[in-house]
């Protein structure tokens, strides 16, 4: 069971802002499904190492190389910033 | 279908540009009820049209799928179009590039008609999550058509596209393609690029088309699939022809039933039935059905929902209202902010309910103290399961059962209980979780409240096993 207090901890993990109505819709709902996902625990993995996909391909590597992209792409990168100035990407401060 | 108007094509009996006219006027008659498309692309393809039918009048040689009107995704990136992943955060996003199927499609001379709605980040399994719009399904106006490739479905079910891609995480090809009465195919993981497709889970997703007939869909894979140096998941050369492969013939086919499958309680009695018909429709054509048992299985929705949203919380990371999307840094009044508050203020108002629950759910399961319970965790049944694929693949060549273990539901009628609406896709997430090719294909309709609505059979195939895994639906589909 996960509480609000957690909840907004999770949240701002997440950095996503929530208000306190929120916190206490997603504590049940996420209680909920950690409570279904539970019954992982039954499943017998001593014996099996954890894998996190399936192909079993390793160490897939491509040359190392610049590719260029024309004006056109560039421009459209750049006009998908929120802000910008010039051909920069305009960002608010840190602190 | 697509075979026959290829035909008609190049004999010159119709022209792309009529085709493509035909299908917009379709659209324009039959979408304001369904709302499968989230925009169109109608200029764009008029052209392209005409520029195929001045190729076919010159006599050059042209592909199967040259000419024919198709729809995607709107996870899936084409250049200079937007792409909105069915999110308010990407509202007005214009792609600056094409996906690689997409390149290959155009390599093709594809006609794309338009993007498809979805629910957003392609999470859930109705279309309901779309940010946008509810699409319908063309079987019941007051049905959801699946999710969450919805829109690809139902624009295939009512005609307003040839063939469509979709995506799919833990169903979202098949679980709509069995509630609209199409085929819809999940290709092996690796198979087909993921590249400048919008990332849901990584480890998980797949594209693949949704279409009219086996054949169509084979066609379509054909020309999708192969190895892509931007996707260091694909793992094999374009040598398949898979339209090739459809020989209509399952004599001595081991095929395998998962007494699980037909165990699950909330399976519906019209479902079932309709399921052992078709077993029995291929114990007739020669095949040989035995049972098998994949009891990890019953882990692997609940090994889904912890694996999906830890991959969903990092990749959902880079919408932050800093590079690209909607952002708060747009609005007024806010020259107090510091960068930190562009973060939190942009997702939180521009990410849906349902985003948000699945990037909390994955923060938590990958937090410091958590992440031995549930991710290694997770990771380390989906190897059980991998494993356990793999025996029962030593004895059959095909996994048959339900798509879905009901006919579409309502509009509404789950989107108040989240875990509810994730049962939807019990049948289908274990192919993904284990990476094998799975398709659903309709078998019959099931009556229910005096409506009658598609139901999909599910056939599950050996890792690369596309080839057997088309057959077996071609030979289902084609053969009386």
């Amino acid at each position: 069971m996960l509480n609000r207090a957690e909840v907004k901890k999770i949240a701002n993990l997440s950095r996503i802002e929530i208000t306190d109505a929120e916190a206490e819709i997603y504590s049940k709902q996420l209680s909920d499904i950690l409570g279904f996902v539970e019954k992982l625990n039954k499943a017998d993995t001593e014996q099996i190492g954890p894998i996190a996909h399936i192909t079993g391909a390793r160490n897939m590597v491509r040359e190392d190389r610049v590719v260029e992209y024309g004006r056109e792409t560039k421009a459209r990168i750049i006009n998908n910033f929120p802000e910008k100035k010039d051909r920069l990407d305009k960002v608010k401060a840190v602190f | 279908m697509i075979r026959d108007l290829h035909n008609k094509l190049i004999n010159q009996e119709i022209t792309s540009e009529q085709l493509t006219e035909d299908y917009f006027s379709r659209i324009e008659k039959k979408d304001p009820k369904i709302k499968a498309y989230l925009s169109l692309n109608k200029e764009f393809a008029l052209d392209k049209a005409r520029a195929v039918d001045k190729k076919i009048k010159n006599g050059e040689t042209i592909d199967l799928l040259t000419g024919i009107p198709c729809a995607v995704k709107d996870n899936i990136c084409i250049e200079n179009l937007s792409v909105t992943a069915g999110s308010k955060i990407l509202e007005n996003y214009i792609s600056p590039y094409d996906a690689t199927v997409i390149k290959k499609l155009r390599k093709c001379d594809s006609i794309f008609l338009g993007k498809t709605n979805l629910d957003e980040f392609a999470m859930g399994s109705s279309t309901e999550n779309s940010a946008y719009q509810i699409t319908k399904n063309p079987h019941d106006a007051s049905r959801v058509p699946g999710g969450s490739s919805g829109g690809s479905a139902a624009a295939v079910s009512a005609d307003e596209c040839v063939w469509a891609l979709g995506s799919d995480t833990g169903g979202s090809i098949r679980q709509p393609a069995s509630f609209c009465g199409t085929v819809g195919l999940k290709p092996t993981y690796g198979l087909v690029s993921r590249y400048g497709i919008i990332a849901m889970a990584s480890s998980l997703d797949q594209i693949g088309p949704i279409a009219k007939s086996v054949e169509d869909a084979a066609i379509v894979l054909t020309r999708i699939s192969g190895k892509d140096e931007k996707d260091a998941t694909t793992m094999r050369s374009a040598d398949t022809i898979y339209e090739n492969c459809l020989m209509g013939d399952v004599k001595n086919l081991k095929i395998g039933l998962p007494k699980e499958y037909f165990a699950e309680e909330g399976l519906d009695v019209g479902v079932k039935n309709l399921i052992e018909k078709a077993i029995k429709k291929y114990e007739s054509l020669g095949a040989k059905i035995s049972e098998v048992s994949l009891s990890s299985a019953g882990y692997a929705l609940a090994t889904y929902y912890i694996i999906m949203p830890s991959e969903v919380s990092s990749n959902l990371a880079r919408f932050d209202g800093i590079r690209y999307g909607q952002s708060i840094e747009k609005e007024k009044n806010e020259e107090n902010f510091i960068l930190r508050d562009i973060y939190f203020k942009s997702r939180a108002k521009y990410l849906g309910k349902e985003v948000k629950r699945r990037i909390m759910l994955g923060t938590y399961a990958l937090s410091a103290g958590y992440y031995d319970q549930y991710y290694l965790k997770a990771q380390k049944v989906r190897a059980l399961i991998k494993k356990e694929f793999e025996e029962v693949f030593k004895k059959v060549d095909v996994i048959l059962g339900p798509t879905a273990p009901t006919p579409a539901f309502r509009i509404g009628e789950k989107t108040a209980n989240p875990l509810e609406m994730y049962l939807a896709d019990i049948y289908t997430v274990t192919a993904n979780i284990a990476g094998i090719p799975a398709i659903s294909i309709p078998c019959g309709n099931a009556k229910i409240e005096g409506k009658e609505l598609p139901v999909g059979l599910q056939l599950m195939g050996k890792w690369f096993g596309e080839e057997t895994l088309l057959n077996t639906a071609y030979t289902f589909e084609t053969i009386q």
